[in-house]
C-alpha cells in the first residue's frame, strides 16, 4: 500500500481492491464479507444487505442527479443478489450554504426512485459541516432486501456459459466526463442511471437459470468480467465487435482515449446464464433494452483472465482498469 | 455537403476484412525480403495501436517492431517531474498539466501524491482552460507544466500568446516540449560518445503522423537521404498502421528508400505553417534535453525565448527547483528498449516490481509506453 490514499484508490479497479483487502478485510475479516458480493447475504440466505456512499460532480447531470444515483445504487446492489429492495436508510452530509431548494429536488428524485423499487426509507441522519469540509453534498444509503432468487454468485461460472450485457455500455461515465469542468464537450448523452429490480424480476420470473448478475458500476464491464473470471477461475472470451456502445459514447472515448468497457454505468448489468437459456435470456433482456446483447462465452483457455477477440483474428487481454481515468495527451 | 459523423473518422479504418487483406499482402511481400526487417514505430500512439489491435499477431516472423520513444510522459526525466512536484507544493500555486502526467512518480512521488497531500493539481484537456482557472483564482499563480511533442506545442504557444494579449497576470509556464526528428537521429547516429548507436537494429521508421500534421513530413526528409532509413508517415487506426507497414515492406522488396505519406488525408510535406510560426515566435531550441532512458539529446527540447523569461516558471522559481540529474533504477532496461535492443519481457522487473500501478521505468509510466502496452494487452502469441 502507498503511504497516502490517492484518487486511484477509489476507482473500482486494481488499487481499489488493494485498499479494501489490505486495510478493511484485514481487520473486519469474516466469512460473509469475504464473499465480496454486491450485497451480503445474511439470515440463512433470506436477506441481502448492502451500503453505498455517493459523491458526484456535478450533482445534477443529464438524465439524473445524486439522489437518483443514491437510491439506484443501493437498490441495484440488492437486485444483483436476486433480492427485492425493501428498507433503506438515508444519511446526508451537507456543506454549509447548500441551497435548500436543491436538497429538496434531490430528495424528491430519491422518493421517485424508491417507488419504482417498491422500497421505503425507514431511518436517516443529517450532518451539516462547515464550508469546505465536504464538496456540497454526500449521501449514504444502506438497504435490506428480501432474497427472491437464491444462489447467485460470481464464483459459479463454468465452461460454455454465456455472458450478456443488459444494454449499451459506458453512457454514465461518458455523460459525467462530458459534463465535467475543463472538458468542453457538447453532447446529448444521458446517463443510464436506472433501477434494475424491475428488469431482474422479469428475468427471475422467466424460468431462466441465472448463474450470476452484477451491475457494471465503477470500473465498468471490464471490472465485472475480470472479477468473475478470477472468482470462478475461468476464462471469459469477449467478441469485441459485439459490445454495444452508443455512437456518442464511442466518440467521447476516441477523443479522450478511453475504452467504453472501462467507463462506469449506473443502470447496466452483466448477466451469466447457461448456454441452454441463451435465447430466452436475450428475449427477456431486449424487452427492456433493444441494445442488450450476448458479448462473451466462458472457456478455460486462460484461467482467471478476460480475452478480447477482434474481428480480424487477433486477441488480447482485457485488463482491470488501473489508476484514475485521465484523458489522453495527443 | 453531407454532414461528417464522428464514426466516419474511424469506422472504416478498423474494418476487419481490410486489416486481414493487408496482412495477406504483407505476408506475400515479406517472402521476398532478403533479411528480416525491424520497423520502429516512433510514436507511443502507434505502440498503443499496434498492441491494442494485436497487429504483431498478423505479421510474418521477418517483420518486427521496435518500440520508439515517442511518449511525452515516458521520456520525462525524474528531475523534471520533481520540478512539477516542488512547484505544486509552493504556497498559492495551482499546477496544471495534461492527462497522465499526474501519475508519473518522481523521487518524492507523483503529482497525484502531491494532490493527496493538499497541493492544488489539476489536469486539463485543453491548455486554454488555464486562462479560466487563472481568472477564477487571481490570488494564486497558475503554472502550466507543458509537455508533448510537436503535436501539443502549438497549444502551449497559443496559451502564451493569449496570456500576453489578455494581460493575464498570474500564469507561468514550465516548458518540457520535445521534438521528434532529433531523437530519431540520436537512435541511429548518436553523438554521445558513451552510446554505440551503430549497434541499433532499426531498419525503417513509421513516422508519427499527428506530429507531421503540425511540422509536415519535411522533418523526415533526411532519414532516407542521409541515413538510409525509409520513413512512412502513418495514421493511428489499425488499417492505417497495416497499410504503413505494407508500404515499408514494399520499399525493401523494391529496393527503394524513400519518405512516403500513408496518412495523406491530413498530412502534407510542409505541415501547418501558421502553427510553426506561432511556435517559433515564443520558443527556441535548448542545446540539450535529457530524455529518461536515453540521456542527453542535442537540440531536442524547446524553451521559452529569453524575452519571455518573466513567464518562465523555471526562472521565476529557480531557487527552489532541484537541479541534480536522477538516474533510473539500475535494473530498468528502458534505455535498451527504446534503442531497439530489448523487448519489455526481457526485463527482470517487468510486470513484477515494475507495473502500471507502481512504475519503475519510463516505458511503464504512461499508457503509451511500450512496457505499459505489453502489460495491459498481454502478449498472446
Amino acid at each position: 500500500m502507498t503511504k497516502t490514499i490517492t484518487i486511484a484508490h477509489g476507482n473500482g479497479g486494481e488499487e481499489n481492491n488493494e485498499l479494501i483487502k489490505k486495510v478493511f478485510y484485514k481487520h473486519f475479516e469474516n466469512d460473509i464479507l469475504a464473499k465480496s458480493e454486491d450485497a451480503a447475504v445474511i439470515e440463512d440466505g433470506k436477506l441481502a444487505f448492502t451500503t453505498d456512499s455517493f459523491t458526484v460532480s456535478p450533482l445534477f447531470f443529464s438524465g439524473g442527479d445524486i439522489g437518483k444515483l443514491a437510491v439506484c445504487g443501493t437498490c441495484n446492489d440488492l437486485a444483483m443478489m436476486g433480492a427485492k429492495p425493501k428498507y433503506l436508510t438515508c444519511s446526508v452530509i451537507i456543506e454549509e450554504g447548500f441551497p435548500t431548494r436543491d436538497l429538496e429536488k434531490i430528495v424528491k428524485s430519491m422518493k421517485k426512485e424508491l417507488d419504482i423499487n417498491g422500497a421505503i426509507v425507514v431511518s436517516g441522519d443529517t450532518k451539516v459541516v462547515p464550508r469546505g469540509s465536504v464538496d456540497k453534498l454526500f449521501i449514504n444509503t444502506t438497504g435490506i432486501g428480501e432474497i427472491e432468487y437464491k444462489g447467485l454468485s460470481a464464483s459459479h461460472l463454468k465452461d460454455g456459459m454465456s455472458v450478456f450485457v443488459s444494454r449499451d455500455v459506458g453512457t454514465h461515465g461518458a455523460t459525467i466526463f462530458a459534463a465535467r469542468e475543463g472538458i468542453e464537450l457538447e453532447s446529448t448523452l444521458q446517463t443510464d442511471c436506472a433501477s434494475l429490480y424491475p428488469e431482474v424480476k422479469k428475468l427471475m420470473d422467466s424460468g431462466i437459470e441465472i448463474i450470476a448478475l452484477r451491475d457494471a458500476t465503477r470500473g465498468g464491464v471490464s471490472a465485472v468480467l475480470n472479477e468473475w473470471a478470477k472468482s470462478s477461475d475461468v476464462c471469459i472470451e469477449v467478441t469485441e465487435e459485439s459490445i454495444p456502445v452508443q455512437e456518442e459514447v464511442r466518440g467521447i472515448c476516441e477523443m479522450l482515449g478511453f475504452e467504453a468497457v472501462d467507463l462506469a454505468n449506473e443502470g447496466t448489468f452483466v448477466l451469466c446464464v447457461a448456454k441452454k437459456d441463451e435465447e430466452k435470456a436475450l428475449e427477456v433482456l431486449q424487452e427492456t433494452h433493444k441494445t442488450a446483447t450476448l458479448i462473451a462465452t466462458v472457456s478455460e483457455q486462460y484461467k482467471g483472465k478476460v480475452i478480447l477477440n477482434s474481428s480480424w483474428g487477433t486477441k488480447r487481454f482485457l485488463d482491470l482498469p488501473t489508476g484514475e481515468l485521465l484523458p489522453r495527451i495527443c | 455537403m453531407q454532414e461528417l459523423e464522428l464514426k466516419n473518422l474511424y469506422d472504416d479504418f478498423r474494418d476487419g476484412e481490410t486489416i486481414k487483406a493487408y496482412a495477406r499482402i504483407i505476408a506475400e511481400d515479406a517472402k521476398k525480403l532478403e533479411k528480416p526487417i525491424n520497423i520502429m514505430e516512433v510514436c507511443g500512439g502507434h505502440t498503443h495501436t499496434i498492441m491494442k489491435f494485436g497487429l504483431p499477431q498478423l505479421l510474418p516472423k521477418n517483420v518486427n517492431f521496435i518500440h520508439g520513444p515517442g511518449c511525452p510522459v515516458c521520456i520525462m526525466p525524474k528531475e523534471r517531474i520533481d520540478h512539477a512536484y516542488v512547484l505544486s507544493m509552493q504556497d498559492n500555486v495551482i499546477l496544471v498539466t495534461l492527462g497522465d502526467m499526474i501519475k508519473v512518480p518522481g523521487s518524492n512521488g507523483s503529482l497525484q501524491d502531491a494532490r493527496a497531500k493538499g497541493a492544488d493539481v489539476r489536469f486539463v484537456y485543453s491548455p486554454m482552460e488555464c486562462i479560466k482557472i487563472a481568472q477564477d483564482n487571481l490570488d494564486k499563480t497558475v503554472i502550466f507544466f507543458a509537455i508533448g511533442f510537436e503535436t501539443t506545442t502549438p497549444m502551449t504557444a497559443v496559451l502564451v500568446q493569449q496570456v500576453i494579449k489578455l494581460k493575464v497576470p498570474n500564469i507561468l509556464f514550465h516548458i518540457n516540449h520535445v521534438t521528434v526528428p532529433e531523437v530519431m537521429v540520436e537512435l541511429i547516429d548518436s553523438r554521445d560518445i558513451h552510446v554505440d548507436s551503430y549497434n541499433n537494429e532499426i531498419d525503417a521508421f513509421l513516422g508519427p503522423s499527428h506530429v507531421s500534421v503540425i511540422a509536415g513530413s519535411k522533418i523526415y526528409d533526411k532519414f532516407p537521404k542521409d541515413y538510409g532509413r525509409p520513413v512512412v508517415v502513418t495514421g493511428f487506426e489499425p488499417v492505417d498502421a497495416m497499410q504503413g507497414i505494407s508500404m515499408i515492406v514494399k520499399q525493401f522488396v523494391e529496393k527503394r528508400c524513400e519518405l512516403e505519406i500513408q496518412y495523406k488525408r491530413v498530412v502534407n510535406h510542409d505541415g501547418n505553417l501558421k502553427a510553426q510560426e506561432l511556435i517559433n515566435t515564443y520558443f527556441e531550441k535548448m542545446s540539450l534535453f535529457r530524455w529518461r532512458g536515453l540521456g542527453n539529446v542535442p537540440d531536442s527540447g524547446l524553451k521559452l525565448k529569453d524575452e519571455y523569461a518573466q513567464y518562465d516558471a523555471e526562472k521565476v522559481y529557480k531557487s527552489v527547483l532541484p537541479i541534480a540529474e536522477i538516474e533510473d533504477h539500475k535494473l530498468c532496461i528502458c534505455g535498451d528498449i527504446l534503442r531497439g535492443m530489448a523487448k519489455p519481457q526481457e526485463c527482470t522487473i517487468f510486470g513484477t516490481a515494475c507495473n502500471p500501478t507502481t512504475p519503475i521505468g519510463s516505458c511503464m509510466v504512461s499508457s503509451e509506453g511500450a512496457c505499459a502496452a505489453y502489460y495491459k494487452y498481454g502478449n498472446l502469441i
